[in-house]
């Protein structure tokens, strides 16, 4: 295999693990309003993703790094020709990563509430972005000959990338409501069980939906089998949530969501930025891509690199396994006032 | 103002910013596993509430280097796409490789340290924030080795065809000399930090406080003094040296740092200087003669070039145009950066002296004041530094490569740079008065107490966690 395509698996690789990891985070920080009733419950919802969510973070960090190292091209037409809505996204990402960090650090009620705002907005934001941002990666969008965006922020509004938008929504809320389902106990669990359900109907009408209008444009063989694989695996997870099997209905979502973003770069293939006023200046895996040199340097730091990656991060899910209940949750000096 | 100037205020003002919370990160994430190791080797309770202490105020500042480091890494595509294109090749490589190397094992063992009192046996759970902290200190590694083949850059070669540098030779890059000294420099410097604000808290605590936890505080003012003035001393060791790379690498950097327009030999080094704004004439200046000589050259009789010959030797190679840095600029950051930092090893030496042989602080109201200023010079010092050291390659972005002027992203309106400047400002001027409120909280309630039983039965569901958001 030519190193720029194994680059770009790679890429897929990471974006898939940061939409598998960070997806649930975000769901579970949309979902702190309506699974958390009281000021204990919030903290419980806010615990189970405390240990890992910035590990979960770091995979975009590193999916752009990547980008920058074996796509140079794509990373400089990508982060400058979305600017608005990256910013957002920045913007967003800061104030919830201070929010997990300086909510507990004050008891009084109001402090708590604006960082609860902090975290919801600054789960939802991203949540829908990221979707919206990479339906108009494939979809192409105005690209000139010096591989540079010469759109404007609404280009990037249309139709079928704010559907994109609503599938990691939906997508992430579902998955969100699972993770909590499994890492909780007590009445919150049955809540989120429920929840996650209703969501999940929603998450599929809106997701085969997106599929399809995918398939349409952009579509092969290769992405009809993944998307068809999406939605059962989508499915499934409905399914085995509605018998309790709740590890089973979160690997499910967490299938579904690396099927999907597996179904988007292989449409994308091999183009990596297409051009909608004229296919010659799509970005691709060639003339976007470093070096071989680079990329064999690249290569063998992430192949040396990533397993170890893998098994620590594995091993921190595992120190962190028992579900959290009410019981759980520390009383404080001065307890906040409840919120309901 | 153009897309350029904005751009350019915007990269400087959330570097600096995002470098307020990195050495305090660096410098206090390595004193903290050293009290958690003093706690676990002599099980003396002091050491875990000191551990948990300077932990707390730890992690409220990490919180913000790590949200202020996303944008650091986005920003070079939305603001710099043509610096992004003309070195991704390159640049990119050490960008990634912290990401995989370092900050996954800040990240993923940090969460394991916060939450894993209870989780975690003593001794892997205090692996937890070495291996965090060794983190931190592999991060520095990898983006200063991107910085410094903008300053110097070696190890690659020109492609015509697709108008970039392209790299020949990753040894070369990660065994830079600029690098290999402004490594240590970094990391001495970010420990000054953690030494400094360690004896600041300290020193307020036992003036303030004298009764509370008095003994405990001690201990933490005598490590903060030694980790502060051994770094001093690192800081002073590798700046000298790299003075003198500089001079090889960058002279027009060397010279700005004095404002020395004419070649001199020797070249004497004034400690401050009154004069026009741009520095080319002088009314009074206080001068150690032969002192820049020495700096530039490592010896006393070494001839410094000037700026204007500098000029016309660029102009030669590069063509016309102006190679000079903004001179006031240089000048003034080099000497408050030395300066400041001289300070606060100062400052350490006598806070070192008063408490010798278990003696405590006198009460006075300067010693508090001084115990708030302290942890703000060496933090002041690494800021000045960055500005030296980033405005003295200007006009460069890559030295004697690419100008600054041609890395900017060329699709992106004023207006969007604008708007961006403006929602990270703000972003960020809201979020240091709430951090600073919250480490002042901390700070005033000292230790936190203990239970000798810190460690509840793991099997028992229901047991609160000992850590909890």
């Amino acid at each position: 295999m030519e190193l720029p395509t194994f680059w770009f698996m790679l890429i897929a690789v990471l974006w898939i693990g940061y939409f598998v990891l960070e997806g649930f985070d975000f769901g579970v920080g949309m979902l702190l309003p309506v699974l958390g009733r009281d000021e204990v419950e919030r903290r419980v919802i806010i615990n189970t993703i405390g240990p890992v969510w910035d590990g979960n973070e770091v995979w975009v960090l590193v999916a752009g790094g990547a980008t920058f190292a074996a796509f140079p091209e794509w990373y400089a037409t990508l982060f400058s020709g979305f600017y608005l809505p990256l910013l957002v996204i920045l913007a967003a990402l800061i104030i919830r990563g201070v929010a997990f960090e300086y909510r507990g650090k004050r008891t009084d009620r109001t402090w708590r509430a604006r960082w609860d705002v902090a975290i919801i907005v600054g789960s939802t934001l991203p949540a829908l972005l990221w979707g919206v941002a990479f339906a108009n990666i494939v979809r192409g969008t105005p690209i000139d000959a010096e591989h540079e965006f010469v759109g404007s922020v609404f280009d990037l509004l249309n139709p079928y990338a704010l559907l994109g938008g609503l599938v990691t929504v939906s997508l992430f809320l579902t998955h969100g409501a699972l993770f909590l389902a499994l890492k909780t106990r007590g009445d919150i669990r049955h809540r989120a069980n429920e929840l996650a359900g209703r969501l999940g109907v929603v998450a599929v009408v809106i997701s085969v939906a997106f599929l399809v209008w995918t398939q349409l444009e952009r579509g092969s063989g290769a992405t009809l089998v993944l998307a068809v694989l999406a939605a059962v695996a989508l499915v499934l997870a409905l399914l085995a949530n509605r018998v309790g099997r709740e590890g089973w209905a979160f690997t499910g979502t967490a299938a579904t969501i690396a099927l999907a973003v597996a179904m988007l770069f292989v449409a994308l293939f091999p183009d990596v930025m297409p051009s909608s006023l004229d296919p010659a200046w799509s970005l691709t895996v060639d003339n976007a891509s470093s070096t071989p040199y680079t990329l064999k340097i690249m290569t063998v730091v992430a192949v040396v690199f990533t397993p170890v990656v893998l098994a620590y991060e594995a091993w921190s899910y595992w120190v962190f396994r028992r579900r959290i209940g009410v019981e759980n949750i520390p009383v404080e000096a001065t307890p906040a006032a409840g919120l309901s | 103002m153009g897309a350029l100037d904005v751009a350019r205020w915007q990269f400087g003002i959330v570097t600096v910013y995002h470098f307020l919370f990195v050495p305090l990160t660096i410098g206090l994430s390595a004193i903290v596993a050293g009290l958690q190791t003093a706690w676990v080797r002599s099980g003396n309770e002091k050491y875990l509430r000191l551990t948990k202490f300077f932990g707390k105020l730890f992690l409220i500042n990490f919180a913000m280097g790590v949200v202020t480091g996303i944008v650091q890494e986005f920003q070079f595509g939305m603001n710099w796409s043509d610096y992004s294109r003309y070195v991704g090749d390159i640049f990119g490589a050490p960008l990634a490789i912290e990401g995989l190397l370092a900050f996954f094992l800040e990240s993923v063992f940090l969460g394991l340290w916060i939450f894993g009192w209870d989780r975690l046996s003593a001794k892997v759970h205090l692996a937890c924030i070495w291996l965090a902290s060794i983190g931190t200190i592999l991060s520095a590694y990898f983006i200063l080795a991107a910085n410094s083949w903008m300053q110097n850059p070696v190890g690659f070669t020109f492609n015509e065809e697709r108008g970039r540098a392209e790299m020949t030779d990753i040894g070369a890059i990660l065994t830079n000399k600029v690098l290999l000294v402004t490594y240590p420099h970094t990391i001495f410097a970010a420990f000054m930090v953690g030494g400094a604000f360690v004896v600041g808290v300290a020193v307020w605590q036992l003036v303030r406080h004298p009764d509370r936890d008095a003994p405990a505080f001690l201990t933490a003012l005598r490590i903060g003094a030694a980790v502060l003035i051994v770094a001093g001393i690192g800081v002073s060791v590798s700046g000298d040296v790299q003075g003198k790379i500089m001079t090889d690498v960058q002279p027009m950097k060397m010279a700005a740092a004095e404002a020395l327009y004419e070649t001199e030999a020797p070249a004497s080094f004034s400690i401050f200087t009154i004069g026009t704004l741009d520095g080319s004439e002088e009314v009074f200046a206080l001068k150690v003669p032969r002192l820049l000589s020495y700096l530039a050259e490592g010896s006393f009789d070494a001839e410094v070039e000037g700026i204007n010959e500098l000029q016309a030797a660029y102009e030669e190679t590069y063509g016309a145009g102006s190679y000079a840095p903004n001179i006031p600029v240089t000048y003034w950051t080099f000497r408050l950066m030395i300066g400041t930092g001289m300070v606060a090893v100062l400052f350490a030496l006598v806070a070192l002296y008063l408490t010798r042989r278990g003696r405590s602080l006198p009460s006075s109201p300067w010693l508090m004041r001084a115990a708030v200023l302290l942890p703000l010079l060496p933090l002041v010092a690494n800021s000045f530094g960055w500005i030296f050291t980033e405005m003295g390659r200007q006009p460069w972005l890559v030295f004697g490569l690419l100008p600054t002027a041609a890395g900017v992203s060329p699709g992106t309106t004023t207006a969007e740079v604008v708007t961006s400047l403006s929602v990270l400002t703000v972003l960020y001027g809201v979020l240091a008065v709430v951090e600073v409120g919250l480490l002042l909280k901390y700070i005033q309630a000292g230790l936190p107490e203990v239970r000798g039983d810190d460690t509840p039965d793991i099997n028992d569901a229901d047991a609160p966690m000992v850590f909890a958001y």
